[in-house]
C-alpha cells in the first residue's frame, strides 16, 4: 500500500526542502570559492602525481607511477638499479625530528608558561596573554628574520656568549638545523601557550590542595593532578605546534640556508629546478598524508578524552 | 610518647597551593625568547650604520630609505590592495555559509560544507601553494589574463575559514527572540535580516574580516607560488631581500608592519572588552 502523505506532513517536508535548499544556496559562494583556490587544485595534484614527467617542465598526460616510486627509490641512471633515495629519506627523518623536536621543546617552555599566566590574577591574565598573542600575530617572516639577526655570526648570542667567555670565537649557528630548530621553537611557541592556557584557565585548584592535603609531593601533584586534568590542552598544543613544523617553508627556507631542507623545500625544489612535477606532487600527497595521520591521532585522542570526562 | 604530628609545611616562602617552584623562571625565559628578537630587529632599525648587526648610533635614515624605495611603495600598495579585497570576498562568502550553517537542524551535507570551509586550515600551505601554481598556470595560459585576481582569488581561499569561525561563533552565541519578536511584528524575513540579525552579527562580522586581512598580509608561500613577474607584496619582496646583504632596510620595513599589527591587535582587545 502506497503512503499518501497528509497535506500536514507534505507541508513539513516541503518546509524542510526549502530549508536545506537556502542553506546550500547560502553555502554555494563559499563553496565555489574553495573549489576553486583549495579542493579543486588539490585533486588536481593528485592527478599529477601519476602523470608522467614532461622534459623540461610541466607534465605529459600518460598515467606513471614513477612520481610516487622516486618519493622513497632511486633508480640508477645507468645501470638502472634500484636503491633507496638517501636523500630523500634524510630530508623526511630531518623534518620529522625538527618536528618533534620543536614540539617538545615547546611542550617544555610552554606548560610553565601557561601555568604561569593562568595563576596570575585574573586582571594580570589578559596582559600576559596579549604579550604571547603579539608575536603570535607577527608576520612569521619577520619573526624568522628577527631570529635570523639573533643567531648570526656577529649576532646577539654569539656575541653574548663571547662576553660571558664561553666560546672564544663565533660559533657557526645560522644556515645549520639548530638555526632551524631555534626558529621553529621561536616562531610556534605561542601556538602552544594559547591551548594550555586555556585548559589551565579551567583548572579547579580545590583538587590541587586537596592533593597537598593529602601530602602528595609537589612532583605528584603535578605529574598525578595537574598534566592529566589539562591533558587536552596539552595534546591540542602539540598538534598545532607540530602539524605547521612538519609543512614548514619559510624558517627551514630562511635559516637552514638552502642546504637544510625540509619536506616543503624538497617540493618547492621539484616544481623548480627539479623539474620534476609528478615527483612534487606525490612528495606533496605524501606530506599531506602525514598531517591527516597527525589530525586523525589528535581527533581519536580527543574523543578518547571526552568519553572518560 | 603519642605520635606527633607531621610538622606543617612552613618553608620560607607562604606555601601556595598554585605555585610550581622553576615554573616563573621557565616562563621568564618563554618572554625572553619571544621578545628579544623583537626587541633587536627594532633597535637595528633605527641604526645609523650600514649594519644590522652593529651599532653606530641612533637615525631613522632607513625609514626614509624604505619610504623612498619605490620597489617597497609598490609591494605596499599591492599588498594592501590584495588584503582588501581577498578579506571582504572571503567575509562576505563566509557571512553566507555561516548564516546557512548555524541555527539550522542538521541537513544532508552539513558536515561536508563545514569540512570544505576549514580545509585550507588542515591542509600544509606549501600543499596549496603548489596546487594553485599548477592550475593558475594552466589558467593563465588559456586565458592570457596574469593580473592580481590570481593573488586576491588565492588569498581569498585561505582567508575563508579565518572569517567564517568568528562570525559562526557570534552567530552561535545569539538570542533568537528579537528575530522572532520581528517576525510576528510582521517584518519581511529581509527586513528581519537588514534591522535585526545583521546589526547584532556585526562584531563577529568586523572580527572575521579583521583576521582574514592579518592573515592575507601575513602570507608568504601561497603568494610566492602564485604571483606573476613583478607582483612582489611586501612579506615576498622582503623574503627576495633576505638572499641579499641584508641592510636595516629590512628592520624598518619589519618595525613599520609591526607597529601595525600591535595597532590593530590593541584595538581588537579594546573594541572587544568594551562590547563586555
Amino acid at each position: 500500500m502506497a503512503m499518501v502523505p497528509t497535506p500536514a506532513r507534505s507541508g513539513e517536508a516541503a518546509a524542510r526542502a526549502a530549508r536545506v535548499r537556502r542553506n546550500w544556496l547560502l553555502a554555494t559562494p563559499a563553496l565555489a570559492l574553495l573549489l576553486l583556490a583549495a579542493s579543486g587544485p588539490l585533486l588536481v595534484v593528485f592527478v599529477y602525481s601519476v602523470l608522467a614527467p614532461a622534459e623540461y617542465s610541466g607534465v605529459v598526460w600518460k598515467l606513471s607511477g614513477e612520481g610516487w616510486f622516486k618519493v622513497v627509490f632511486h633508480r640508477d641512471i645507468f645501470d638502472e638499479t634500484i636503491g633507496l633515495a638517501d636523500a630523500h629519506l634524510t630530508i623526511f627523518w630531518r623534518s620529522a625530528s625538527i618536528s618533534l623536536l620543536t614540539t617538545a621543546i615547546a611542550l617544555f617552555l610552554g606548560f610553565p608558561t601557561a601555568y604561569f599566566i593562568a595563576t596570575r590574577p585574573p586582571r594580570q591574565r589578559t596582559l600576559w596573554l596579549f604579550l604571547v598573542t603579539i608575536p603570535f600575530w607577527t608576520n612569521l617572516l619577520i619573526r624568522t628574520f628577527a631570529i635570523m639577526e639573533v643567531v648570526r655570526n656577529q649576532g646577539i648570542l654569539n656575541s653574548w656568549l663571547m662576553a660571558a667567555g664561553l666560546i672564544d670565537e663565533p660559533i657557526q649557528i645560522l644556515y645549520t638545523d639548530t638555526a632551524v630548530l631555534i626558529g621553529m621553537v621561536y616562531v610556534y611557541l605561542p601556538l602552544m601557550v594559547l591551548p594550555l592556557y586555556a585548559a589551565m584557565e579551567r583548572l579547579d585548584f580545590r583538587l590541587v590542595e586537596a592533593a597537598y592535603d593529602l601530602y602528595a609531593s609537589r612532583w605528584r601533584v603535578l605529574t598525578r593532578v595537574i598534566v592529566p586534568l589539562v591533558k587536552p590542552g596539552i595534546v591540542a598544543g602539540s598538534i598545532l605546534v607540530f602539524i605547521p613544523s612538519l609543512g614548514a617553508y619559510v624558517t627551514p627556507r630562511v635559516l637552514g640556508g638552502g642546504k637544510n631542507m625540509m619536506i616543503s623545500n624538497l617540493i618547492e625544489l621539484q616544481f623548480g629546478e627539479g623539474r620534476n612535477w609528478p615527483l612534487g606532487a606525490a612528495l606533496s600527497m605524501t606530506l599531506l598524508a602525514f598531517v591527516m595521520l597527525a589530525l586523525l591521532f589528535y581527533v581519536r585522542n580527543m574523543s578518547r578524552i571526552e568519553r572518560r570526562g | 610518647m603519642a605520635d606527633v604530628a607531621p610538622p606543617l609545611r612552613t618553608t620560607g616562602r607562604r606555601f601556595s597551593v598554585r605555585r610550581v617552584p622553576g615554573f616563573a623562571a621557565i616562563a621568564a625565559v618563554s618572554f625572553a625568547l619571544l621578545y628579544a628578537p623583537i626587541v633587536t630587529l627594532v633597535a637595528y632599525s633605527f641604526n645609523a650604520g650600514d649594519s644590522i648587526a652593529l651599532w653606530e648610533g641612533f637615525s631613522l635614515r632607513w625609514f626614509a630609505a624604505a619610504w623612498g624605495n619605490e620597489m617597497v611603495q609598490e609591494a605596499t600598495v599591492r599588498s594592501l590592495v590584495v588584503a582588501a579585497c581577498a578579506s571582504a570576498l572571503a567575509t562576505a562568502v563566509a557571512t553566507m555559509a555561516a548564516l546557512g550553517t548555524t541555527r539550522t537542524a542538521p541537513f544532508p551535507g552539513a558536515l561536508a560544507i563545514y569540512a570544505l570551509i576549514n580545509q585550507p586550515l588542515m591542509v600544509p600551505e606549501i600543499v596549496t601553494a603548489v596546487a594553485l601554481l599548477i592550475v593558475f598556470a594552466m589558467i593563465k595560459i588559456a586565458t592570457g589574463y596574469s593580473g592580481l585576481g590570481f593573488l586576491i582569488v588565492a588569498h581569498a581561499g585561505f582567508c575563508v575559514p579565518f572569517a567564517y569561525l568568528p562570525i559562526r561563533a557570534r552567530l552561535e552565541g545569539m538570542d533568537l527572540s528579537y528575530e522572532i519578536a520581528a517576525a510576528d511584528l510582521y517584518a519581511t524575513p529581509w527586513q528581519t535580516f537588514r534591522r535585526i540579525t545583521l546589526p547584532l552579527m556585526s562584531p563577529g562580522i568586523v572580527a572575521g574580516s579583521m583576521l582574514a586581512f592579518v592573515i592575507s598580509l601575513d602570507d608568504v608561500v601561497i603568494t610566492e607560488f602564485v604571483k606573476s613577474a613583478g607582483q612582489d607584496t611586501l612579506p615576498t619582496y622582503m623574503l627576495g631581500q633576505l638572499r641579499r646583504a641584508v641592510t636595516p632596510e629590512v628592520n624598518a620595513i619589519s618595525t613599520a608592519l609591526l607597529a601595525v599589527t600591535v595597532l590593530l591587535l590593541s584595538a581588537f582587545f579594546v573594541l572587544n572588552r568594551q562590547r563586555r
